[in-house]
């Protein structure tokens, strides 16, 4: 065992790229769960995203082309889910299940001609002069596009929910929906809006785990990511910022426990594939323990189905 | 809303006498086939469904061929079984090691059903299992590993620690190591046969650790294309795969199952088919197979490589050859011993020189 034999700075790396589709699905989410609609298709979204963008990347030639596609499958998937539970205002949990069920199934049908087929590159973008920086730039400034977007989307994100108009619109209306319809917004027209954009953030990050990651088309290739995206939510406390953290010490387990094993260390690798989830449930227990925190953060109206009262 | 159950559930019928009907078929003799992934991997399974498709070609319309792919190593690939005899099938090939103990029970049910389970070693009246020298692929690949790695840091990409991986990881080792003193290697074990994903983190992080040769014994194409990326060289495993990394692709051991498919049907059906048999040919029976080399492997490694194949098809050499002692130092080979079948088909430890555990 010799530790100095792991590259950190690749690791550090590897494991930012390993967690990006997780980032991206998750913030999806997180701005779903704010408008009070609980989405448990984010896995369904995540595989039609991947899917579509590997077969309309290999049909373009173009990643970007393929990136774009998949967001576009991932929004129109969601709104599947959104006119079910806002306008037939079916139970939200079964609904989307059913949305990661009919996802899943859906996107092995539409694969299937495009098993063990490549995919067009996707260049990484060196910031300039900062990329340079050795260790750091190694880390942080070699990644390919999605990456930096995935970064910048936090920090939007996190403005529109704490610094913007429409975005405290966004939270009041998931925090009492009727509350905020007596105010006069519309929270359906809102709702349908959220939902929409959460499937565009996962469907980009199921094609960024097809198109980049892997880069292959694979049934059943996001196994489970779309539950840990959900999982992250909650981890995270609906903090933007908590959740990029939370999504890197996930993806930086599995990157660390390949590394362990390379370098000859003798671990149980069953137990670090438990860790992310063991971690969230701890997560979850520490979380619903703190009292002083009111309501944790959880949305008022999470999962709840509006009703308009005339 | 009646309405529309009553459609749906007729066309639920439909559908399902439809499937049935597909799997109800109608030649003399049926064969069927399960994959554990799907025959487009361009791997293991793809060079099973090659071999299916030769049996379709050699007997026409005399022999009819069915296949299941994605079927997991569970309670599932029993009922997969248990649904092809009951539609007829005579002889089914269960093409996974972990359809071991399903192939025995669902034997036990069918008697006059003929299995055919590949890599296991457990076999009854009516079940034969067949596996393929893949070491002796493996000490070729790991000669030309260890004249091609710059780093003299081999990766390695495992899948379940079973007999059969081992042997190849120690086969590749002892060949790389005489090939090349100096060279080191790296495994990871990533508990799958396919996921592209798991096995293209594990190239990666291989990669990122000095290795600049990647052996894999994992079903899919994904390694190939990382390696092709981060610019370092690999071997196909299975099927050729050159296409997936024109520059990475140092050859590839693949698997010829056609020969053998062809035969044992053709025993199936003349009746002289026997259970309990315990078929383990290598490359001089064809079963294992040495793709083309690539032109970035020097002519004098290339001659060297061949001379390797040939002796081990004609029997002149042998992948475990003494002397070679365990990862612990024990003796286990005296000098000129060759390794018997036994410890073979059992192997669960490292030759010496190879660093890291075999996780339990």
């Amino acid at each position: 065992m010799d530790l100095s034999e792991i590259n950190f700075a690749v690791l550090v790396a590897s494991l930012i790229v390993a967690s990006t589709p997780l980032v991206l699905a998750a913030l999806g989410e997180l701005i779903v769960e704010k408008s009070g609609v609980l989405n448990l298709g984010v896995e369904g979204m995540m595989i039609i995203g991947a899917v579509t963008g590997f077969i309309v990347g290999v049909e373009t030639g173009s990643a970007y082309i393929g990136m774009m596609a998949a967001a576009m499958a991932g929004a129109l998937l969601s709104l599947l889910f959104a006119f079910i539970i806002l306008i037939m205002q079916a139970n939200q949990v079964a609904s989307g299940l059913a949305l990661t069920i009919f996802g899943l199934g859906i996107a092995a049908l539409m694969g299937h001609p495009y098993t063990g087929i490549k995919s067009p590159q996707i260049s990484t973008i060196s910031v300039p002069f900062i990329s340079e920086i050795p260790v750091l730039g190694t880390m942080f400034f070699q990644h390919d596009l999605i990456v930096y977007l995935s970064l910048i989307s936090v920090l939007v994100i996190w403005y529109f929910l704490n610094r913007m108009r429409t975005g405290l619109i966004l939270r009041s209306v998931g925090e009492d929906h009727d509350v905020a319809h007596s105010l006069g917004y519309r929270v359906v027209t809102i709702r349908f809006l959220a939902i929409t954009f959460g499937g565009a953030m996962a469907g980009v990050g199921g094609g960024y785990l097809s198109l980049v990651r892997v880069p292959q088309w694979t049934e059943g290739m996001t196994a489970g990511a779309g539950w840990i995206a959900l999982a992250l939510v909650v981890f995270s406390g609906w903090r933007p910022f908590r959740l990029l953290i939370g999504a890197y010490i996930f993806g930086g387990i599995t990157i660390l426990q390949l590394n362990l094993q390379a370098i000859g260390v003798n671990i149980n690798i069953a137990l670090l594939s438990m860790a992310p989830y063991l971690a969230t449930i701890l997560a979850l227990v520490v979380i619903s323990m703190s009292r002083f925190r009111g309501n944790r953060g959880a949305p008022g109206c999470l999962g709840r189905s509006f009703v308009k009262i005339t | 809303m009646r309405q529309f159950m009553k459609y749906f559930s007729a066309s639920f019928l439909f559908i399902s006498m439809v499937i049935t009907s597909s799997i109800a078929i109608a030649a003399d003799y049926k064969v069927g086939f399960i994959y554990i992934g799907p025959p487009g991997d361009h791997g293991w399974n793809y060079q099973h469904d090659v071999g299916r498709k030769a049996v379709d070609e050699a007997f026409g319309d005399k022999v009819e061929t069915v296949f299941q792919e994605n079927v997991p190593e569970s309670a599932d690939a029993e009922r997969v079984m248990t649904q092809m005899a009951l539609s007829g099938a005579d002889m089914i090939f269960a093409t996974s090691f972990g359809y071991m103990e399903p192939v025995l029970n669902v034997a036990k049910k069918f008697p006059k059903v003929k299995f055919e389970h590949a890599t296991g070693y457990m076999t009854a009246d009516n079940v034969s299992t067949y596996s393929a020298r893949f070491y002796e692929g493996r000490t070729v690949a790991g000669h030309i590993a260890g004249k091609m790695t710059k780093s003299n840091t081999i990766g390695y990409v495992a899948s379940y620690p079973i007999p059969e991986v081992v042997r190849g990881i120690n086969s590749a080792y002892l060949a790389a190591k005489k090939a090349n003193p100096n060279v080191e290697f790296k495994v990871i074990w990533i508990f799958t046969w396919y996921d592209p994903a798991k096995e293209a983190d594990a190239a990666k992080t291989l990669i990122s650790q000095g290795a600049d040769v990647i052996l894999q014994h994992v079903d899919s194409s994904a390694i190939m294309t990382v390696a092709e990326e981060a610019g370092v060289y690999a071997f196909g495993q299975a099927s050729d795969m050159s296409a997936f990394g024109p520059n990475a692709h140092l050859t590839a051991i693949i698997n010829g199952w056609a020969p053998y498919y062809v035969k044992k049907v053709k025993q199936g059906m003349d009746g002289t088919w026997k259970g309990a048999e315990q078929t383990f040919d290598g490359i001089g029976a064809g079963m294992v197979i040495i793709g083309p080399l690539s032109d970035k492997i020097p002519d004098s490694v290339k001659k060297e490589a061949m001379e390797i194949r040939d002796g081990i098809a004609s029997g002149t050499l042998h992948s475990f050859t003494g002397p070679i002692n365990k990862q612990d130092g024990s003796p286990w080979l005296k000098a000129g011993e060759t390794a018997d079948m036994g410890t073979l088909l059992g192997m669960n430890f490292y030759v010496e020189g190879i660093e890291g555990d075999i996780p339990q």
